[in-house]
């Protein structure tokens, strides 16, 4: 599904990404791990081609995509919810909704109002509400929403558990286990280990924007010193 | 009462056109972050094409297709703007895009000169609506009541397009966050150049429908400027509604003013904005601009340093250089040399508010233009000697800074740059329409330095002195602990707050200090030229101060003085063709898309490349 081979990305000056080379197949949902600053977010960044990688590939789907502009990436069918939540704040749910919609895609799920509503109850009361007026769980609440209305075939999650209080990280477990059962591909960033030991098949460890371990989360605790060396745990 | 009436319907009609320009302007910045100057010269644009498609197509329905048509053609010179010229720099300095907006205003200007030639055209009236009507017994002419019943239609269209549509909503959404948009799969290029169509189509549109009551003229571009600026700052910036009301507001009140205190006429605008500021800061229907909420935040400023050794030498060796031209015994070279020293302490002092505080004034023209007729007034009304009057400019240039400083600091951003320009057409407007007092169009003359100083090398030493003075006195203050409070202000203010810094205070200090800089600026000027007119107050001559810095590179000390050495040399040069605005205009444009750290900037970073300078940061 994703085929990331060999990027180096820089902000400024500052050598982010180093080599850095793995896979995401269809369906599979992954966690990247890793501290602060080990350059998750800018690998997910790197793939949406809001950083250009100076070197190196990233592929979607068997096609190269990184040359192109971050909303051909996502017409292609990668959805992306950033880390800062990043909702439009003066617009309502709603119309927020409504940036994310494209139309149907095929070998995706077909997401609408009503079924993310569903989904998320809370965001149904709030419908007619700005985006500055709703809570930090609902904010984060809306941002997957509004990524889910263009039709993903892969969502790249950033830091989905940062923020936001205890009761809403089961909330979010659940939602992330019922977008995978839908049959869409996750790439998701953490630093909270159980949080996605909880959602996801795979875990890969980032530290210095070099891949450090990948593989099932059974092999990772049969390391302990890899933990040590790479996690707050 | 029924003269009252009557003239409100007026008001009603003539805010058809301010609303119209008004809007596409607000538009424009909501979306791209750009304040378009050519946005008046779209407008002009607008009423020159209107004028002559309706020399072609005939009778009413003509005249309407006219209107329409000079609009989409407006909006489609609008898109090759924003394609060719906004696009390659949109990731510069913000700031560096007006500039280039600026070079678009020269170009039009000339081509429209090229087209239609420099006489003034007198509009055409609409068919069908050329008479009167009776209402209350006072006539109203028909073409009126058809602008005061469009309007409100134009307004509603616009409000709905933006609210209830899908385009409506994303373009909302990019106003706020345009990476993000792109994220979610909206090609965000054409929804800018999209914006651009509409906001210049709206200018184009405002040009053609106002024909029947005026007509086209090359002088439309900078008139309107002032004007809608204003009407964008009272209604506040990015609202329709507000810029409606605001368009109304000055449009009926400036019809009472033309019948009951005509001399009051370029004033009252500015009147009006000054009493909405005190009141709503933000405008009837504006909230506050927070800066860097659209993820705009630009590069970290890089310190500057004191010269270094070989700095100093540089600098020295130039001065000697400069002190031996009028051995020479060239004329020519001498005043020019002048001009470029007047020049350069003009551009230097806005270069420290604008590069040191990041205050951006776009009526910087008032302090040098008012040093000088400070001066010039000293000398005509007083019989004051010249050395008082030279002495006294720059206090005055000071004082009227202070003031006006008082008011715009009280905004920040966009909303200070557009106080500033407004406050600066104040000051022209009053110079321009005072004729007893200041001679009014045909300025002040006879303005000449005392005997002592009066040939052309010992003005020159006299200008280097105080001149170079000023400029080194600017980068003096630069480095003392005022520049560093006043840097500190411009990068973090509410860190620079929390460590006891008054940045508002710090601010307003460094405006009037610049403003008394401009006004010795002026003053050496007045009496090189030995008279003064408007044109020193203009827009015009702001914009030529900011050129010049952001040519020169706003985020390095010299830039403003190098700026202005080339730009007057470049002058020099094109000013001898007679479509040297063309010239100048295209020059700008790709300085600023080639050399997007300015001159100085640029050279700094061959510099590094190349390995002769050491690196100026550590990162």
């Amino acid at each position: 599904m994703i085929e990331v081979d060999g990027i180096n990305s820089y902000y400024g000056k500052a050598h982010i990404l180093n080599d850095l080379s793995f896979s995401i197949g269809a369906g599979e949902v992954v966690s990247m791990l890793g501290r602060n600053g080990a350059g998750k977010t800018t690998t997910l960044k790197s793939i949406m081609q809001l950083i250009r990688p100076q070197s190196g590939t990233v592929s979607f789907q068997g096609r190269e995509i990184t040359r192109l502009a971050p909303h051909q990436v996502a017409k292609l069918g990668l959805g992306y919810v950033p880390e800062e939540r990043r909702i439009f704040t003066d617009l309502t749910l709603m119309e927020n909704l409504e940036v994310g919609r494209q139309p149907f895609r095929e070998g995706a799920p077909e997401w609408t109002v009503d079924i993310l509503f569903d989904i998320f109850p809370n965001l149904k009361e709030r419908r007619h509400n700005r985006g500055k007026a709703l809570s930090g769980g609902e904010q984060q609440m809306l941002t997957i929403a509004r990524t889910l209305m263009g039709n993903p075939i892969c969502l790249l999650l950033d830091e989905p558990s940062e923020g936001i209080a205890p009761v809403i990280v089961e909330q979010m477990v659940d939602t992330i286990l019922n977008i995978k059962k839908q049959g869409v591909t996750v790439l998701l960033s953490e630093q909270n280990l159980h949080f996605a030991r909880l959602v996801a098949d795979r875990a890969i460890i980032i530290e210095s924007g070099e891949k450090r371990f990948e593989g099932s989360f059974a092999e990772l605790e049969s390391q302990p010193e890899v933990m040590e060396a790479y996690l707050s745990v | 009462m029924s003269l009252l009436f009557a003239q409100l319907l007026t008001g009603l009609a003539d805010a058809a056109t301010l609303f119209l320009v008004a809007s596409g302007l607000s538009l424009i910045f909501g979306v791209t972050r750009i304040v378009n100057f050519s946005h008046g010269s779209f407008y002009m644009l607008g009423a020159f094409i209107g004028y002559s498609l309706m020399q072609v197509l005939p009778g009413m329905f003509g005249f309407w297709a006219s209107v329409l048509l000079a609009g989409v053609a407006v909006g489609l010179i609008g898109v090759i703007v924003e394609i060719c010229v906004l696009r390659p720099i949109y990731r510069a300095p913000e700031l560096f895009q007006l500039v280039a907006t600026f070079g678009v205003i020269l170009i039009i200007q000339d081509v429209a000169l090229f087209t239609w030639g420099a006489d003034d055209l007198l509009g055409p009236r609409a068919p069908g609506l050329t008479g009167i009507v009776r209402i209350m017994g006072e006539p109203v002419p028909k073409y009126d009541l058809a602008l005061i019943a469009i309007t409100p239609l134009v307004l509603f269209s616009l409000w709905y397009m933006i609210t209830k549509t899908r385009v409506g909503i994303l373009v909302r959404a990019a106003t706020q966050d345009r990476e993000m948009v792109g994220a979610l799969g909206v090609n965000q290029a054409w929804l800018f150049t999209g914006v651009f169509f509409l906001g210049a189509m709206l200018a184009g549109l405002g040009g053609a429908i106002q024909l029947p009551k005026g007509g086209a003229d090359l002088l439309m571009d900078f008139n309107i400027l002032a004007a809608i600026f204003v009407v964008v700052v009272i209604g506040g910036m990015g609202s329709l509604p507000g810029a409606y009301a605001a368009a109304v507001l000055i449009s009926v009140l400036n019809v009472y003013g033309v019948t009951y205190i005509p001399q009051s006429t370029l004033v009252l605008m500015f009147v009006v904005m000054a009493v909405v500021l005190m009141i709503k800061p933000f405008g009837l229907f504006g909230r506050e601009e927070v800066a860097g909420e659209h993820g705009q935040v630009g590069e970290p400023e890089r310190p500057i340093k004191p010269a270094g050794p070989r700095g100093r030498l540089m600098v020295a060796g130039l001065i000697f250089l400069l002190a031996l031209i009028p051995l020479s015994g060239s004329n020519f070279a001498q005043i020019l040399t002048t001009d470029i020293i007047t020049f350069a302490l003009f551009a230097a002092s806005l270069h420290f508010i604008l590069g040191l505080g990041g205050l951006v004034s776009f009526g910087h023209a008032a302090y040098f233009g008012g040093g000088a007729y400070v001066a010039a007034l000293l000398v005509t009304h007083l019989g004051a000697n010249m050395e008082i009057a030279f002495v006294l400019a720059p206090f005055g240039a000071a004082l009227g800074a202070v003031m006006i400083g008082w008011l715009c600091m009280r905004r920040t951003g966009v909303y200070f740059a557009m106080l500033t320009l407004a406050f600066a057409q104040l000051i022209w407007s009053l110079v321009y329409q005072w004729d007893e007092f200041t001679g009014g169009d045909d300025g002040l003359v006879d303005i000449w330095p005392a005997a002592w100083l009066n040939g052309t090398s010992v003005y020159y030493y006299f200008t280097m002195l105080f001149g170079i003075g000023g400029i080194l006195a600017l980068r003096h203050v630069a480095h003392s602990p005022f520049g560093y409070a006043l840097r500190a202000s411009r990068d973090s203010t509410r860190q620079a707050e929390a460590t006891g810094i008054h940045t508002k205070r710090v601010q307003w200090a460094a405006f009037s200090f610049a403003g008394a800089m401009a006004g010795l600026a002026g003053a050496l000027f007045v009496f090189s030229k030995g008279s003064v007119f408007p044109t020193e107050l203009e827009i015009a001559k702001s914009f030529d101060g900011l050129i010049v810095v952001f040519l020169g590179g706003v985020k390095t000390l010299s830039g403003g003085v190098v700026g202005a050495a080339s730009l007057e040399l470049v002058k020099d040069v094109l000013t001898r063709f007679e479509y040297w605005r063309l010239s100048l205009g295209v020059l700008i444009i790709v300085v600023v898309i080639l050399a997007p750290n300015g001159i100085v900037g640029t050279l700094h970073k061959l510099g590094e490349r190349l390995g002769m300078t050491g690196k100026t940061e550590d990162r």
